[in-house]
């Protein structure tokens, strides 16, 4: 039924200096790009993509940005929230040579599939990318799993200097790839689609969610998608027919707000 | 063969099932699906005149035998909002535009701008069990709900709904107060007021604390109530609460609804909920020698 239970947090991760990681119990199965709607109390609901699959242990892994995330980063090991979910479709990690592409708190949706790839001897690489250096998180985690991991900055405060999906157009010009992975700002995840026509390409999308079960329309995008049943994950064919994509998302009244470049 | 065509107002509708408001209603997109799934009619978000974000999160829970909601209006503003309506005019989808005001004015005024948006019919929500000021603040009066619905006709051409509350001990009165003031039909029943504490946290889950019952577990209430009104007023009845099947529908249709409305269901069975329903509505009809739905409106009350 989808009705958050309520669970205490086992275990609390630092990140880097505003990225946190929540670990709880949640013996459902999931696959890597499904979310949770997580509950904070006398806060928020919001939705949060799994960052940790590790048999009954999930987690997820954000960035403090506003007031619900904020209350996340200053819960501690045994405070209580609530979990439903397991939402959406998640990835399909197809492919021998598998480019992922990560920006941002995207890269917390991306590590599971990662880390799947992985385990299934799929040749992995990663784009970490973010504003700076110390923004980053996951590295050392992707590294060791197994995969090549890349880093690009902004600021070129470390490895690469510039978007990640500009890194990634590099990588995907040099060498074959099978398939490609993204998450994080969508005017990015746009230009990486549009960079390559012919290779199998899969990003997830973010909007503002309300009800997480397919009724309220709140992230409702091209032909009437929901992110929340089937999304967050769309493959190029879907995605190229979305003309939203790229361009606007909604607000919480439901306005037109448009990406900015 | 087995006619499930209808007319309410001047609305021809290819068949019954209409899209209630609240559910994927928000873009002309979504409404566009909603109708390639088989619905004859959809039912817009409740627009104001201003944008609200609603109420935060948690707004929607699945309970055991429904849903539970408080969004809060949530919605954005009537100008924003004739983008949708005029880029759904384009199709052929019948638009039923569903408009929630303080004062009569802001009906009027609500009403005036999605006629000329293009929508079809108009939905009074005088209701919505939950948003202070609005909804059914204003549709427990029967003075207000009849002059409301008075001054919104004098104004448009468009056939008027006005959605009514279970929450309510004089609905019959409150739908004679919509049939005096001209309106074309009604719409029963929205939801019920309800609330979900949970246990271990020792409070109630939605952010609103009260919100409004929605699905399987309301359906009798909401036949109750449609019969009731049925009984009493001359004008159509739309029946809404609960329907997730064909058997569903036709009981409402047997307690006097000339149309049904459906939400939920979305949950409960996907988007094609509107076309499993006209199956099974056919279904039955053909088993039971019926050819038109229209014989079967209110069949109970004999």
């Amino acid at each position: 039924m989808n009705y958050p239970t309520v669970t205490k947090i086992t275990s609390v991760k630092t990140e880097n200096k505003d990225g946190k990681t929540l670990l709880f119990n949640f013996p459902e199965k999931m696959v890597p790009g499904q979310f949770f709607m997580i509950w904070i109390p006398g806060v928020d609901e919001i939705p949060m993509s799994v960052s940790y699959i590790d048999g009954d242990v999930k987690g997820v892994t954000f960035r403090r940005v506003g007031e619900a995330t904020d209350a996340l980063f200053k819960m501690k090991v045994d405070d209580r929230i609530g979990i439903r979910g397991p939402y959406g479709n998640g990835f399909l990690i197809d492919g021998d040579r598998i480019l992922f592409t990560g920006g941002g708190t995207g890269i917390a949706t991306l590590a599971p599939a990662v880390e799947e790839a992985v385990f299934n001897n799929l040749s992995s690489t990663v784009v970490l990318g973010v504003k700076s250096k110390d923004e980053l998180f996951f590295e050392d985690r992707l590294r060791s799993c197994g995969a090549e991991v890349y880093v690009s900055t902004d600021d070129g405060s470390k490895g690469y200097r510039g978007l990640a999906s500009d890194l990634a157009v590099e990588l995907l010009n040099k060498d074959k790839y099978d398939s490609v992975l993204t998450c994080g700002p969508e005017i990015m995840m746009k230009k990486l689609l549009d960079a390559f026509k012919d290779i199998s390409f899969q990003a997830s999308l973010e909007r503002y969610m309300k009800c997480g079960i397919g009724l309220c329309g709140q992230c409702c995008l091209g032909e009437g998608l929901r992110i929340c049943v089937e999304g967050p994950v769309f493959d190029r064919e879907t995605l190229e027919n979305i003309e939203d994509f790229g361009v606007y998302k909604r607000d919480a009244s439901g306005r037109k707000v448009l990406f900015k470049s | 063969m087995v006619d499930l065509a209808i007319k309410i107002a001047s609305l021809n509708l290819g068949n019954p099932t209409i899209l209630a408001s609240g559910v994927m209603d928000e873009d002309a997109e979504s409404m566009k699906r909603v109708f390639t799934c088989g619905a004859g009619a959809v039912v817009t978000k409740s627009i104001g005149l201003k944008p609200r974000g609603g109420y935060p999160n948690p707004t929607v829970i699945e309970l055991e035998h429904g849903i539970l909601n408080a969004m809060g209006l949530p919605n954005p503003g009537i100008r924003e909002f004739g983008e949708e309506i005029k880029k759904l005019k384009r199709s052929k989808v019948p638009i039923i535009s569903s408009v929630f005001g303080s004062n009569t004015g802001e009906f009027v005024e609500l009403a005036e701008k999605m006629q000329s948006y293009g929508a079809d019919a108009i939905e009074l929500n005088m209701s919505c069990p939950h948003a202070k000021g609005y909804g059914l603040e204003i549709g427990s009066d029967p003075k207000l709900v009849k002059e409301i619905s008075y001054n919104v006709k004098k104004t448009v051409d468009n056939p008027v709904f006005v959605k009514i509350s279970p929450n309510l001990m004089n609905i019959v009165e409150i739908a004679k107060s919509a049939e005096k003031g001209n309106a074309d039909g009604i719409v029963a029943i929205n939801t019920i007021k309800a609330m979900k504490i949970d246990l271990e946290l020792k409070t109630p889950v939605l952010s609103n604390k009260i919100g409004g019952y929605s699905g399987k577990a309301i359906k009798p209430i909401g036949v109750r109530c449609v019969y009731e009104i049925s009984k009493n007023v001359d004008i159509p009845v739309i029946g809404c609460g609960g329907i997730t099947t064909g058997e569903d529908a036709l009981e409402y249709i047997m307690a006097g609804a000339s149309a049904v409305q459906i939400g939920s269901a979305i949950y409960y069975r996907g988007i094609d909920v509107f076309k499993k329903i006209c199956k099974e509505m056919k279904n039955w009809m053909q088993d039971h020698g019926y050819k038109n739905l229209t014989d079967l409106v209110g069949v109970a009350h004999k």
